[in-house]
């Protein structure tokens, strides 16, 4: 038996499209325009203005506090302005936007492709260059690495994981990663180790991806104290709850972070950014992503440049189908849904998937049949039918007593209905109105 | 881009999963007992069939337009599941108007009046079975004997279920060993060769559709084992302290309607609480009184009123039997 989550759990559609597509490098565009905020945490502070020359790599916007993160130039040229624009929210960012000429890059940065094993920096030193490098975590949440390699005094970590499941269906950046730079991500683990002091690491792979296992199994045995432990496909497996259930067999409790079982996770793209910080000084001003859908002409996997428009990546892959319906940044379960191609792409940017009309509209709501569906795939042991009427009901205090905090948002309660009811935008709004009441208490 | 696109929080996909896939389901779980029903039953099971399910589609439809004055949902197949369950739930042999009762019954009080599918607290079919027992009693128990298209409609030959045999006969103070004689064999009662409800004899067949539902994740295991696990151990431990009183815990699971109500009614997802561990407390409910009324109350059989007792109670356990929570301590 194969390991998983302890509760609930859905299996859809994989549909990874672009599995076999090789990492390609995406032509650097005319501009770039650069969200100060693209993580979780304080905006950064631009410290680059109009006119201003910039080389790739050089700092532009400075992290403003300890959740907060560096930003990097991705491109070399002159600055056009810092200005608000539209980013992925739809909502209007500030941003530094840069006029490309040619590709200069810092001297510091080291551009050879030899791999690196000698990790000569200490425990302290790896930490601050994380941070300098503005590494956040690469699966989409974008919550700032040096933060969690912090480890708060009285707790201890035990064990690293890498995520390195990628359960969103259609999302094969991370599976690229592996099979082509699986040395880096493995010298980029035993960093992370030496950063927290721990002499385990656990690669959490799904068995969708058997390549990836045999590619990253074969090469372990060259890196001591990393494991690769295959699990079952089953999402929302890459939720950081379920990974270390599915691991390690421990809960976290509710409202805790990783840290009070023990664990920290990474995902798989952060710790081949590590791995360029720290033995290439590299910031992190480029990344993979995957665009994908079933009408694209050539569902593929890129390498891009920070502040790249979607629109490049989706020309890329061969343009716009005529029947697209939704352009989803991210995975089909989580990701956020676009209002336009004119935005850019960022740090959390895993992929984009552009699903076909008919598969984009939602279906008629029909009433509850209390067939207990939802309760049944909650990973997080939930009852959503009746979160989703409390929320309607506004009975904020229930809510938060049935634990809607817990909710980590996978949407495997919506995916399921079988009445089509939109369990989930309820849950959110009940969610935001809980958080507010509960942080007004304080 | 001149292409509109929709923007909606996520999920973007659906399991493609609908009401209809599971209302059609479980009717498709039904047919082997149906089948069953019209072998053993020949042409007063079709009758009593067709006038079920046609009146329960016709009072959903009446309702829906002229009292509710709503659009009429009767496509989400829910109404065909409380007609077909209506009709394995009486005699093959009950007369056409004592059949249109039961629908206007199931239909009318027991789902329309709480608001249609998804509201009602009791199982309609069942609902509607019980007036009719209770209404007509003479009716509802004068059970036509499985003999093939010789079974006729009118006039046909009746005789007792194995649970009123026993029952009446430990009444009168026989000892259980000599009444066994005039059982059916439990091969015999597996595969339906009693009288009984047109659609809860066949006991293979309904373990046919179980199997069905199970592997289509229509259903899960709970209710269904909790309910016959129940039977089972209490009615053993009753048999083996005195085994002359209590009839055998293969008796029990095999005869009357225990099979057909664990399976398809005690099931339904309106009616049966949300989470697993809701569903087991109800299932240990439903066996717990369905031997008590069987042993120990007035009617021969008890799971009609095992699960209307227990839906009663489905509220209660939503609210206070709660999942296992993520993270939760382990006590």
């Amino acid at each position: 038996m194969l390991k998983t989550f302890s509760l609930g759990g859905i299996h859809p559609a994989e549909n990874k499209l672009s599995a076999s597509s090789a990492i390609q490098v995406l032509p650097i565009p005319e501009t770039v325009s650069i969200p100060i905020s693209q993580h979780i945490g304080a905006p950064a502070t631009p410290i680059v203005k109009k006119n201003d020359e910039v080389k790739v790599g050089q700092l532009i916007a400075k992290s403003s506090g300890f959740v907060s993160a560096n930003i990097h130039s991705s491109v070399s040229g002159t600055v056009f302005k810092v200005d608000e624009i539209m980013d992925a929210s739809g909502f209007r960012k500030t941003s530094i936007i840069i006029k490309v000429d040619g590709d200069k890059w810092m001297e510091t940065i080291d551009r050879s492709e030899d791999l690196v094993k000698e990790i000569s920096a200490s425990k302290e030193e790896i930490i601050k260059k994380i941070a300098e490098a503005g590494i956040v975590g690469l699966g989409g949440a974008t919550f700032p690495a040096h933060v969690k390699l912090s480890v708060p005094p009285g707790k201890t970590a035990e064990v690293l994981i890498i995520n390195a499941v990628e359960c969103e269906p259609y999302l094969t950046s991370d599976h690229r990663v592996m099979l082509e730079k699986g040395d880096e991500v493995l010298v980029g683990t035993q960093i992370l180790m030496k950063a927290l002091g721990v002499d385990r690491a656990i690669v959490g792979i799904e068995n969708n991806k058997p390549d990836a296992i045999a590619h990253l199994t074969k090469l372990a045995v060259n890196y001591q104290g990393i494991e690769i432990c295959p699990l079952k496909t089953q999402y929302p497996q890459g939720g950081e709850k379920q990974l270390i259930s599915a691991i390690i067999k421990r809960e976290i409790p509710s409202g805790a972070l990783p840290i009070e079982v023990g664990a920290v996770v990474q995902n798989v793209g952060s710790a081949l950014a590590v791995y360029e910080a720290i033995q290439k000084n590299k910031p992190l001003f480029e990344r993979v992503a995957t665009i994908t859908g079933k009408s694209l002409k050539n569902p593929s996997n890129w390498r891009f440049r920070i502040g790249t428009p979607v629109k490049d990546l989706i020309d890329a892959a061969g343009g716009l189908p005529e029947d697209t319906g939704k352009i989803i940044g991210g995975g089909p379960m989580m990701g956020k849904a676009l209002t336009t191609v004119d935005v850019p792409l960022t740090k959390g940017s895993s992929g984009l998937l552009l699903l076909p009309r008919e598969e984009a509209a939602r279906k008629e709501s029909k009433p509850c049949i209390r067939c207990g569906k939802c309760v049944s795939v909650c990973p997080m042991g939930l009852e959503p039918f009746l979160l989703m009427v409390l929320a309607d009901k506004k009975e904020y205090d229930r809510l938060e007593s049935d634990a809607v905090m817990d909710c980590i948002e996978c949407g495997s309660c919506s995916f399921t209905c079988p009445a089509n009811r939109p369990l989930l935008d309820y849950i959110r709004l009940g969610k935001g109105k809980v958080g507010q009441i509960m942080r007004s208490r304080k | 881009m001149n292409t509109k696109v929709l923007v909606a929080p996520s999920p973007h996909v659906h399991s493609g999963d609908s009401i209809q896939k599971n209302m059609y389901g479980v009717v498709f779980a039904m047919l082997p007992a149906l089948v069953f029903s019209f072998v053993y039953f020949g042409m007063g099971a079709i009758i009593v069939t067709l006038t079920a399910v046609a009146s329960c589609y016709l009072f959903e439809f009446l309702i829906s337009k002229y009292l509710l004055k709503k659009v009429p949902t009767i496509t989400d197949g829910s109404a065909l599941i409380t007609g077909i369950l209506l009709a394995f739930n009486v005699p093959a042999n009950l007369p056409i108007w004592i059949i249109l009762i039961g629908a206007l019954v199931a239909i009318g009080i027991g789902k329309m009046t709480f608001g249609g599918l998804g509201n009602n607290v009791f199982n309609p079919a069942l609902v509607g079975r019980v007036f009719l027992l209770i209404s007509f009693p003479v009716q509802m128990t004068s059970w036509p004997k499985p003999l093939g298209f010789d079974t006729a409609y009118f006039d046909a030959q009746t005789g007792a279920t194995p649970l009123a045999l026993i029952k009446e006969g430990l009444k009168k103070g026989e000892p259980l060993s000599q009444l066994m004689h005039d059982v059916p064999s439990n091969m015999d009662l597996l595969m339906g060769n009693m009288g009984g409800s047109m659609g809860e004899v066949a006991g293979i067949a309904l373990l046919l559709g179980l199997a069905y539902m199970l592997f289509k994740k229509i259903i899960s295991w709970h209710i269904p084992v909790a309910v016959l696990g129940t039977v089972a151990v209490f009615s053993g431990i009753l048999h083996m302290s005195n085994p002359e009183a209590y009839a055998g815990p293969l008796f029990h699971l095999l005869t009357g309607g225990l099979l057909l109500g664990a399976i398809f009614m005690a099931t339904d997802y309106v009616t049966s609480p949300m989470s697993n561990k809701g569903m087991i407390i109800y299932g240990i409910g439903i066996g717990l009184l369905t031997v008590i009324i069987r042993v120990f109350g007035a009617y021969p059989e008890g799971v009609s009123f095992a699960i209307l007792i227990m839906n009663a109670f489905v509220p209660l356990i939503n609210v206070y039997v709660k999942p296992k929570r993520f993270g939760e301590k382990r006590k």
